[in-house]
């Protein structure tokens, strides 16, 4: 039998290559968030001082409804084609096997915005003394919002027509850590320490780390019932 | 149950007073059977009468049910772990990602199993006649080709039971031949089977029947 980590390994390696494999997918979460982004200058004003006000909060809302607009793939396929009913009768932990499906999804949509977010700052004029702690703001979030959007997919993925469902069900929970995340970036342009916002974020990552993995394996479990 | 058996060994999986109903409708009521290491059992009955849900109840994937189900005389509901490693299982959805290739596919199913080399893959795809297929995307196969891809899973991975639903569906006459050979390789192997089918299986070996229909009547009269 293989190991536990060898089966993480196999099904992240598997995503990776169907997101790879599925460009305009790939693209898709990157190129909204860049639109949406570069728009703001444009519907409200290009004037610097004006735009580096909104502009922390303008790329979180990016990045999450970017990361909400991807998240579909994650188990959507799998489900219609039969391969979630393998990965369920898999010996090994549904735990490990999400937490791999949720990294792919993560490293996919999440990683992405994360690297592009100095260039839409930059664009955004954000002041110089804030990119750090937006990347790494960005860098704890986003895999957040991969982790607790993996439970919303993991209970709609049955419903037929979802509609608005899946952001009713994620965006109350993403939430805190948008208001984290904008908090500590704003602090910095103000020039207060951030220490304690990141640490806060740390902490929502690792709650969000050991509990959405179960949270989804069981509704993958109530999914397919 | 049959006990009645002399040279019976304790069965692989026995299922006592089964009792599932949908939308109002009961599709079995105290329905027991037992499946032994080395044969196959074929699950009959008409469109409609609860084949389906009775594979997906005995694979854990649905639990609106009631009723015993046993492991190796042990109640499954403790023995997930042991009974996962154990079985194979392969629905309508056969579990096919239709951007991957046969190969990419077979290695990624496979590995949640065991440990799996790309020659071992290549071998059961070319027992399966997909020579020259290993590598083209999925969906650039026919559903019989598709089918014999998810098929070639039970080729490579050790598993003592096949749980198979509806397999013969789109398969060619040969692909119905290798099928039943291998089912019959299977069980002369110690092997068990579980399958629902509407065709004739012709196995050499341990075929037992188990007709979901002729339970309804009974009940009924």
């Amino acid at each position: 039998m293989t190991t536990g980590l060898q089966a993480f390994v196999s099904t992240l390696k598997r995503d990776l290559l169907v997101a790879f494999k599925r460009r305009n997918d790939l693209l898709n979460p990157i190129m909204f968030f860049f639109i949406v982004v570069t728009l703001f200058p444009l519907g409200i004003t290009p004037e610097r001082e004006a735009l580096s006000v909104i502009a922390v909060g303008v790329l979180w809302v990016s990045a999450l409804l970017a990361s909400l607009l991807s998240l579909d793939n994650l188990y959507r396929s799998d489900y219609e084609d039969g391969s979630l009913e393998l990965l369920v009768l898999s010996p090994h932990t549904l735990y490990f096997l999400t937490l791999a499906k949720i990294c792919s999804h993560w490293i996919v949509s999440g990683l992405p915005l994360v690297m592009l977010s100095p260039i839409l700052g930059y664009m955004l004029a954000l002041p110089a003394s804030a990119y750090w702690t937006m990347v790494i703001t960005l860098f704890l979030g986003t895999p957040i919002l991969s982790l607790l959007g993996s439970i919303g997919v993991a209970l709609t993925v049955s419903l037929g027509s979802r509609g608005l469902i899946l952001a009713m069900i994620i965006l109350p929970m993403s939430v805190p850590v948008l208001i984290a995340g904008t908090i500590a970036v704003n602090q910095a342009v103000e020039g207060n320490p951030v220490g304690g916002y990141i640490a806060l974020m740390g902490a929502m990552l690792a709650v969000a780390l050991s509990l959405a993995p179960l949270a989804s394996a069981a509704a993958l479990r109530i999914s397919i019932n | 149950m049959s006990a009645a058996n002399s040279q019976q060994i304790d069965p692989l999986l026995s299922a006592t007073s089964l009792y599932c109903e949908r939308d109002d409708r009961i599709l079995f009521d105290n329905l027991d059977f037992t499946l032994n290491a080395g044969e196959v059992l074929q699950v009959g009955g008409s469109n409609g009468s609860g084949k389906t849900t009775l594979l997906r109840i005995v694979c854990g994937f649905n639990d609106a049910f009631e009723g015993k189900l046993y492991w190796r005389l042990k109640p499954l509901e403790h023995q997930w772990e042991d009974f996962y490693a154990s079985v194979i299982y392969m629905g309508h959805r056969v579990g096919i990602n239709k951007i991957l290739s046969p190969m990419e596919n077979l290695r990624w199913a496979c590995s949640l199993r065991s440990q799996v080399t790309d020659t071992a893959i290549q071998n059961a795809l070319s027992t399966l006649g997909l020579n020259g297929y290993e590598d083209s995307p999925c969906h650039t196969l026919s559903a019989g080709q598709q089918q014999r891809v998810s098929l070639a899973r039970l080729l490579i991975s050790p598993a003592d039971l096949w749980i198979l639903d509806e397999p013969f569906t789109t398969l060619d006459v040969h692909g119905v031949a290798d099928l039943e050979l291998m089912l019959a390789n299977h069980i002369n192997r110690g092997g068990t089977v579980l399958v629902t089918t509407h065709h004739r299986l012709q196995v050499d070996g341990n075929l037992r029947h188990l007709n979901l229909d002729n339970l309804q009547t009974k009940r009924q009269s």
